[in-house]
């Protein structure tokens, strides 16, 4: 087990960690949707790279083919892109009524409108 | 014929009626279709507990492909009896949903709040059906985006940062999840729930187990509200339009606790959660602080509808309370409160919707005098808040009753002393609406002198009266929640 063999893993790791600080430390709520995005991205790799075997084919059964690559994590992930990609949408859709609503996308902004027109709106 | 096919149709029906009342985009069609959906899931729920009662588990698979190569809908006690919950509910809400929608959203959303109230109810019946871990995230999923959408519909602005928030906090919790279905998909080669279990068996305790465990652990007990990851649950509640407060109180955070409870249970194990790790240990400790903190935060909120989200919380606390007894009465006082709280939650939140159609938003100040002006509306607020605080005669009682067995026979008894206490701050929450509906002079802000509409208030009076019925007939509920506690610890009934 050296660093290199386990290359993607730490990609993984990195994207995963960066994501969730991105949303956890930012207050831009389009920040925040970016950071998520980023941390739902590190798990399509998470699951996308064991499947892949140096060597590999596709999965035919065939003469002189032995070792096939897997393709049911592809298949998967197919689906959690669709969910990322209707999650970061739906975000957006009501980061833009809240802009609309507040005049602002910083969460601090937003929060001190909320203080001041305490029942307001 | 379609008997057979019943556990599909149980989701399929109401998530192809999402798109067709897109389609229509007339409020009443809409209203109708999605009412016969739910009507439909509610039946074929009924049709499938009694089917289970009887004949034991069902698997059914999805377009004949068998598991574990295909997706495998399981139908066993323990989901069959959350199917159940969830479509009653559901259904429940839907005539409700009629005057209080109307009242509450402008005109041309309101065929749209039906297209998301469809597409919630089939992820959150799809969630609890499944039996397959990624076809369990998609349906989550489904469930959960479409919660963020009812939520953003409430009236008041802050119902945008309150659906913002939840959709942070759950897309993580939700991406935690898928993450620990990875690790364990990457350890066994399969997704098929039945089939991970067996052969996790045999690497019981290896490393990326019990990081799939943790992962696992942390994102659905976002979903599920357990302190401290509940901080989306009180404003998501509180500014929501007051069906969707009202569904969602009742299953959305149960179907979660289901999801744990089939993770811990069937698929890691008992010996694994409850006996080489500290599972019961941090969650009993988790459930304790959350039951005293949200409770008497609770106490402080000047809104009805802020306070009984608290008091969710605090609720949620008593569910994974007894799942952290890791026995037989824990878990059924888990699984008993799981259904028992849901329909008193429900009931009590289609009651302040009531309030809200009448008076807007039901701050206390405006509750005053209530008992005279809406006496219908306060009472059923008094019978469900009874049962929230575990009076006997109500279904409440029923959990607290089983908890306390739970607690006595692991010895503990200063753990039943704490349910009973803790119960007097329930108490305490559920007077001060009391005493501001029946024991203060109407106020300036006090609604005039009206209830609901009947179509309203039949279908919250229902709740109420199934929180009475199940505090007595609990042959249903309870024995239900037996049955589901011995198939979890694997002992015979």
């Amino acid at each position: 087990m050296t660093f290199a063999s386990h290359y993607s893993y730490w990609v993984t790791i990195v994207l995963m960690v960066a994501g969730l600080y991105i949303v956890i430390a930012r207050g831009n709520l389009v920040k925040k949707l970016v950071g998520l995005s980023i941390f739902q991205t590190s798990v399509y790799l998470l699951y996308i790279a064991p499947g892949k075997l140096i060597g590999g084919t596709a999965p035919i059964v065939a003469e002189g083919f032995r070792v096939y690559s897997n393709p049911l994590p592809h298949v998967l992930i197919l689906t959690a892109i669709v969910v990322g990609v209707a999650t970061l949408a739906l975000g957006l859709a009501i980061v833009v009524r809240v802009r609309e609503a507040y005049g602002s996308i910083e969460e601090d902004e937003i929060l001190a409108a909320d203080r001041d027109g305490e029942g307001g709106a | 014929m379609t008997l057979a096919h019943l556990p599909a149709l149980v989701v399929v029906v109401p998530l192809i009626t999402a798109p067709v009342t897109l389609i229509l985009r007339r409020p009443a069609a809409a209203w109708a279709l999605a009412t016969g959906a739910c009507a439909f899931s509610f039946i074929a729920a009924l049709l499938l507990v009694a089917e289970v009662a009887a004949h034991g588990t069902i698997s059914y698979h999805m377009g004949s492909w068998a598991p574990p190569w295909g997706i495998e809908y399981r139908v066993d006690i323990l989901n069959a009896f959350v199917l159940v919950l969830v479509s009653a509910v559901a259904a429940v809400a839907m005539p409700y949903a009629w005057r209080s929608v109307a009242a509450e959203l402008p005109r041309d959303q309101v065929y749209l709040f039906y297209t998301m109230y469809c597409l919630c109810v089939a992820g959150l019946l799809g969630m609890t059906i499944t039996g397959d871990a990624f076809n369990l995230f998609v349906f989550m999923e489904i469930a959960s985006l479409s919660s963020y959408v009812l939520i953003a519909l409430g009236r008041d602005r802050r119902a945008l940062l309150a659906a913002f928030q939840y959709l942070i906090l759950g897309t993580i919790g939700a991406t935690f999840f898928v993450i620990g279905v990875g690790l364990l998909y990457l350890i066994t080669g399969t997704l098929n729930l039945a089939d991970m279990a067996t052969r996790l068996v045999s690497v019981q305790g290896s490393r990326p187990e019990l990081a799939a465990l943790a992962f696992i652990t942390v994102g659905v007990s976002l979903k599920l509200a357990l302190f401290p990851l509940h901080l989306w649950l009180p404003n998501a509640y509180a500014y929501a339009p007051s069906v969707v407060t009202a569904f969602l109180a009742a299953t959305a955070t149960k179907v979660s606790v289901y999801v744990l409870l089939r993770f811990y249970f069937s698929i890691f194990g008992v010996q694994l959660v409850g006996g080489m790790l500290p599972m019961p240990e941090v969650l009993l400790g988790l459930s304790l602080i959350a039951i005293v903190t949200a409770s008497l935060v609770a106490l402080w909120q000047t809104d009805l509808k802020r306070l009984l989200a608290y008091s969710s919380v605090a609720q949620i606390g008593y569910i994974t309370l007894g799942l952290s007894m890791v026995s037989r009465d824990g878990l059924t006082a888990s699984v008993v409160h799981l259904f028992n709280h849901g329909i008193t939650k429900g009931a009590l939140f289609l009651l302040v919707g009531g309030i809200a159609l009448r008076a807007g938003r039901p701050g206390f100040e405006r509750l005053r005098g209530l008992g005279r002006s809406m006496p219908v509306t306060s009472l059923g607020i008094v019978i469900a808040g009874l049962s929230l605080i575990g009076v006997p005669g109500t279904a409440g009682f029923i959990s607290k009753w089983y908890l306390v067995l739970g607690a006595i026979e692991l010895g503990r008894w200063w753990l039943a002393a704490f349910v009973v206490a803790t119960s007097l701050i329930a108490v305490a929450y559920v007077w001060r609406f009391v005493e501001a509906a029946y024991l203060s002079e109407p106020g300036g802000q006090t609604p005039a002198p009206g209830e609901p509409p009947p179509i309203m208030l039949i279908p919250a009076w229902l709740m109420v009266a199934a929180c009475v019925y199940f505090g007595f007939d609990t042959s249903f509920s309870v024995g239900t929640a037996r049955d589901a506690a011995a198939l979890m610890l694997g002992v015979s009934p």
